[in-house]
C-alpha cells in the first residue's frame, strides 16, 4: 500500500467514523465535535485531491464559523432531558428507519461503483494536473470572470440570510417575561418592526 | 494513485449517513448538522470530479455551496431559536404548527 493510498484510507475511515458517531450521539455538543472530526478528515481528502485552498476554507468556514454557531445555539438553549432533545414515540419504529437508510446507502454505493469503475480508463486520476490547480489564483480567476454573476448573487444571498436571521431570532414582546436568561438581539424599543 | 471512484464512494457514504441522520434524528440541531454533512459530501464529489476532469470549475461551485451552507445554518438556527422561544422545546415531534 502506497503512502497516497494509506492517507486516503485513513482519512476516509475517520470521515465516515465521525459522521456515524455524529448521528448516533444523544448529546448535541458531542455531535458537533464529531462533525468537526469528520470535516477535518474531509479537508485532508481535499488537500490530497490537490485543492489546498478549499481544504483550508473548509476548516476555517465550518469548524471556525458554522459549527461555533451551532455550539453557541446549543449552549444558549440550554437543553436537557428527553423532552427537550426529543426521544419519545417515534411515528415509525427506529429499526425500520435504519433498514431503509442502510438500503439507500447500499444503493448509492452500488450505482457509483457500477457507473464509475466501468468508465474509460477505470476512472484513474491523471498524475499531473494543469498548472496552478486548486490555487487561490485559479479560483479567483474563475470567480471573477466566468462565475462573476453567481458570485455577486451570493452576496445578495448572504445579505438576505443575515436580515432574515435577525428578524426571526428577534425576541417578541409576549415572551419577554418567560425567558429572561437567554441572550437575544435586544432592540425591542423599535416598535415598527413588529 | 487513488482512483476517483474511491473518493466518490466516500462522498456517497457520507451523503447516505447524512440522509440516515435526517431520517432517524429527533433533535433538530443534529438534523441541521446532517444537512451540512450532505452538502459537504456533495462538495467532496465536486472536488473529485474537478480533479478528474482537470478543470477548476468545480472549485467555484464548492465556493458557492459553502456560502449557501453558511446562510442556511444562520437562518435555520434563527428558526430554531424562534421555535424554542415560542414552544419551549425543540422536539421535532411538536413542530406540527403548520399541519392543517
Amino acid at each position: 500500500m502506497t503512502l497516497d493510498m494509506f492517507i486516503f484510507v485513513f482519512s476516509a475511515i475517520v470521515a465516515v467514523f465521525g459522521a456515524t458517531m455524529m448521528i448516533s450521539q444523544r448529546n448535541p455538543v458531542a455531535a458537533v465535535l464529531y462533525l468537526i472530526v469528520s470535516l477535518v478528515a474531509q479537508a485532508v481528502l481535499y488537500v490530497q485531491l490537490g485543492s489546498v485552498f478549499m481544504g483550508a476554507v473548509l476548516i476555517i468556514v465550518y469548524a471556525g464559523a458554522i459549527l461555533v454557531l451551532f455550539v453557541f445555539v446549543i449552549m444558549m438553549l440550554n437543553l436537557r432531558g428527553k423532552e427537550d432533545l426529543g426521544d419519545n414515540s417515534p411515528p415509525i419504529s427506529r429499526a425500520t428507519k435504519y433498514i431503509i437508510s442502510m438500503l439507500m446507502v447500499a444503493e448509492f454505493v452500488f450505482i457509483v461503483h457500477g457507473s464509475v469503475f466501468s468508465g474509460p480508463g477505470g476512472g484513474m486520476l491523471e498524475a499531473e494536473t494543469v498548472a496552478g490547480f486548486g490555487s487561490v489564483e485559479g479560483i479567483a480567476k474563475l470567480l471573477f470572470t466566468r462565475y462573476l454573476y453567481p458570485f455577486e448573487l451570493t452576496s445578495i444571498l448572504l445579505l438576505s440570510a443575515v436580515v432574515g436571521a435577525v428578524v426571526m431570532a428577534k425576541r417578541r414582546e409576549i415572551h419577554e417575561q418567560s425567558d429572561s436568561g437567554s441572550v437575544s438581539i435586544d432592540n425591542d424599543s423599535n416598535e415598527g418592526v413588529k | 494513485m487513488v482512483p476517483i471512484s474511491a473518493y466518490l464512494i466516500v462522498a456517497v457514504v457520507l451523503f447516505g449517513i447524512g440522509t440516515m441522520g435526517v431520517l432517524i434524528s429527533r433533535n433538530i440541531i443534529v438534523l441541521f448538522m446532517c444537512v451540512e454533512l450532505m452538502l459537504n459530501a456533495a462538495n467532496l464529489a465536486l472536488i473529485a470530479f474537478s480533479r478528474s476532469l482537470n478543470i477548476m470549475d468545480g472549485h467555484a461551485f464548492v465556493f458557492l455551496v459553502l456560502t449557501v451552507a453558511a446562510a442556511e445554518a444562520a437562518v435555520g438556527l434563527a428558526m430554531v431559536i424562534t421555535i424554542y422561544n415560542n414552544r419551549e422545546s425543540i422536539n421535532i415531534d411538536r413542530f406540527n404548527i403548520l399541519k392543517w
